[in-house]
């Protein structure tokens, strides 16, 4: 009967559990799930697309070493700091367990990779957080990583470049977690008054301490489209003031109609027009005419 | 097709004339060079004696025309490399006003001008060219960061003025425009401001305290609107015409009582006609300001400033 067609799956009296085998049916690597859109894309295809989602644009997170590969010139980085370690300065549970699987993980020694490289012939230092560890936050050494490569930018006199990532202090290093906002800003204020130029390129998501401190002072902003910048987040600011915030609040977008960002940048394009501003900016007279 | 003034009707006329008979040449088979070549002469002569007699509200009508060159119109022709950068840090970013960094000859240089929409659309998100406060503070911050990397600033101001409005006035909009007057008189890099358009008042004037301030020949630069003054002064605003020519505020005017430092001539009938032409006109202008002003130092630059401005006025002692 036809009936029985519908009653098919009723009579199924047990539940199928997918073998680990069968899990992994799409081996894993091999297809990235777009957070944004949820198309399937291959791999391969996202990194030649520089893992912008083909589909619908969104920007998907990079790793530091992505970056570097895509940002600067071919072999000219050279990566600074990798010895400095993270203790544990408030003993708190765990936290030298998750710090030193996030470096597993990663292959950094902190949440930003620091070096000197060059972009289009041009020195630069560049510091690149890495969400990927502890979500980018900023404890002691992501705070001296950051202080030393502005440093020895101020010393070669070339400009520094940073792409910020990180969900604000990290809460385990408390009070020191809150400093390292002002030293990065101590070291920064040096290397202005040589007159060297400070490039921040805003990426998703750059929130609390970090936007708060280094992120939002260069004498450029920079943003990837749609990234997540801001104080304080989005839940927070709701419970405070008891409203419904609009659906772009807080994007790259956002910020440059509230006056906060000089340009909003596609990936594709970030290599070329930072090359330009940077050589834009080598002048140390007015030049004559 | 264009639009044209009543000024230069006579000229428009002509022209439709001389094509009209082009056309019958070609279609009746009837040779009529000769007339069509005495008629050209004769437009040549009109357009000499219009164009170069207009008056100062001829010149009004074409600082205005909905055609006319604006800043990003400049941009394009005469700089390279252009990035635009957005935003007073502060508040918001007001479209009214763009500026960024370009290259101008393969060297950087600081752009900053007054920016209306070609159509309403624009228009609306341009509030007409006309700034709130945080227009001004984006065109400082962009000041302050040329002085930090010695690069030459040029203005281009082409404003009916400052917006008046309710929220202009809650961000400060007076302080904002002060500021700039302030801080522009001692920036430590060569500052060159043009007159492009209509130059209206404090809200012109907020990007124009420079070392060399050039006008196009049928741009303008006034306390107030003549429509303004007239209904001020007249209280009829239908007398803009006479108030145009007695409040001097025309290019040729301006040079005359010393207010400016020249005026840029312009392609006959004005800017909107040819504005490639006009680039090339306004860029050797800015390249003989670069050269004078790249030869002073940070302190005679800001010297410079001091006796321009300290001289202007007329009183008796």
């Amino acid at each position: 009967m036809i009936r029985d067609i519908f009653r098919k799956n009723q009579k199924k009296k047990y539940a199928t559990i997918p073998t680990e085998k069968a899990k992994n049916d799409v081996p894993e690597g091999i297809m990235v799930k777009c957070p944004e859109c949820r198309k399937n894309v291959f791999t391969k295809d996202l990194m030649k697309n520089l893992k912008v989602c083909p589909t619908c644009d969104h920007h998907m997170k990079m790793t530091a070493h992505e970056r570097v590969e895509i940002f600067l010139d071919e072999n000219t980085f050279e990566s600074m700091d990798d010895h400095l370690e993270t203790v544990n300065p408030l003993n708190f549970p765990s936290y030298t367990e998750k710090i030193k699987s996030d470096a597993k993980k990663t292959g950094l020694n902190e949440a930003v990779l620091t070096g000197v490289g060059q972009l289009d012939g041009q020195k630069v230092v560049v510091a690149i957080m890495d969400s990927h560890f502890r979500m980018g936050s900023m404890g002691s050494v992501v705070g001296e990583k950051i202080t030393r490569a502005i440093e020895k930018a101020t010393q070669l006199q070339v400009p520094f470049i940073i792409f910020t990532a990180s969900g604000g202090a990290r809460m385990q290093e408390g009070v020191l977690s809150l400093m390292q906002m002002a030293k990065t800003s101590v070291a920064l204020r040096r290397h202005s008054d040589h007159g060297l130029l400070y490039i921040s390129i805003l990426t998703h998501p750059t929130t609390g301490g970090v936007s708060a401190s280094f992120a939002s002072v260069g004498d450029i902003n920079i943003a990837e489209p749609k990234a997540l910048i801001g104080f304080a987040g989005r839940r927070v600011i709701e419970q405070t003031v008891r409203e419904k915030l609009p659906e772009d609040f807080q994007t790259a977008e956002f910020l440059m109609d509230h006056g906060q960002l000089d340009a909003v940048i596609h990936r594709k394009d970030m290599r070329e027009k930072v090359a330009t501003l940077v050589q834009m900016h080598m002048n140390k007279e007015v030049s004559t005419w | 097709m264009v639009k044209t003034m009543p000024f230069e009707e006579p000229v428009v006329q002509l022209k439709a004339k001389i094509e009209e008979l082009k056309e019958y040449t070609v279609s009746a088979e009837v040779d009529l060079t000769a007339e069509i070549k005495n008629l050209e002469k004769r437009l040549h002569k009109l357009e000499q004696e219009i164009y170069e007699n207009m008056e100062p509200w001829d010149r009004v009508q074409v600082a205005r025309h909905p055609s006319r060159p604006t800043t990003r119109d400049y941009i394009q022709l005469l700089f390279t490399d252009f990035i635009e950068l957005h935003g007073d840090r502060l508040y918001g970013d007001d479209a009214a006003i763009i500026g960024g960094i370009a290259l101008f000859d393969g060297k950087p240089i600081t752009i900053i001008g007054h920016q209306r929409g070609i159509d309403t659309k624009e228009n609306i998100k341009r509030n007409f060219g006309m700034p709130h406060p945080e227009g001004y503070r984006k065109a400082l911050r962009l000041m302050k960061q040329a002085e930090k990397f010695n690069r030459p600033i040029i203005c281009f101001i082409d404003t009916k003025g400052a917006y008046p409005g309710k929220a202009a006035e809650e961000r400060g909009q007076s302080e904002a425009i002060a500021r700039n007057l302030v801080e522009m008189a001692g920036l430590k890099v060569p500052v060159i401001s043009v007159v492009i358009g209509e130059g209206g008042s404090g809200g012109a004037l907020a990007l124009g305290v420079a070392n060399h301030i050039h006008m196009l020949e049928n741009s303008t630069y006034s306390v107030i609107s003549p429509e303004g003054a007239a209904s001020i002064l007249w209280k009829d605003a239908s007398l803009a015409k006479q108030a145009a020519e007695a409040m001097k505020i025309t290019a040729p005017d301006l040079k005359k009582m010393n207010i400016i430092d020249g005026v840029i001539r312009e392609v006959y009938g004005g800017a909107h006609r040819d504005s490639e032409a006009q680039a090339t006109y306004m860029k050797d202008v800015l390249i003989n300001s670069l050269r004078e002003l790249s030869k002073l130092s940070a302190e005679e630059l800001i010297e410079a400033r001091y006796n321009k401005f300290k001289h202007m006025g007329e009183y008796n002692e």
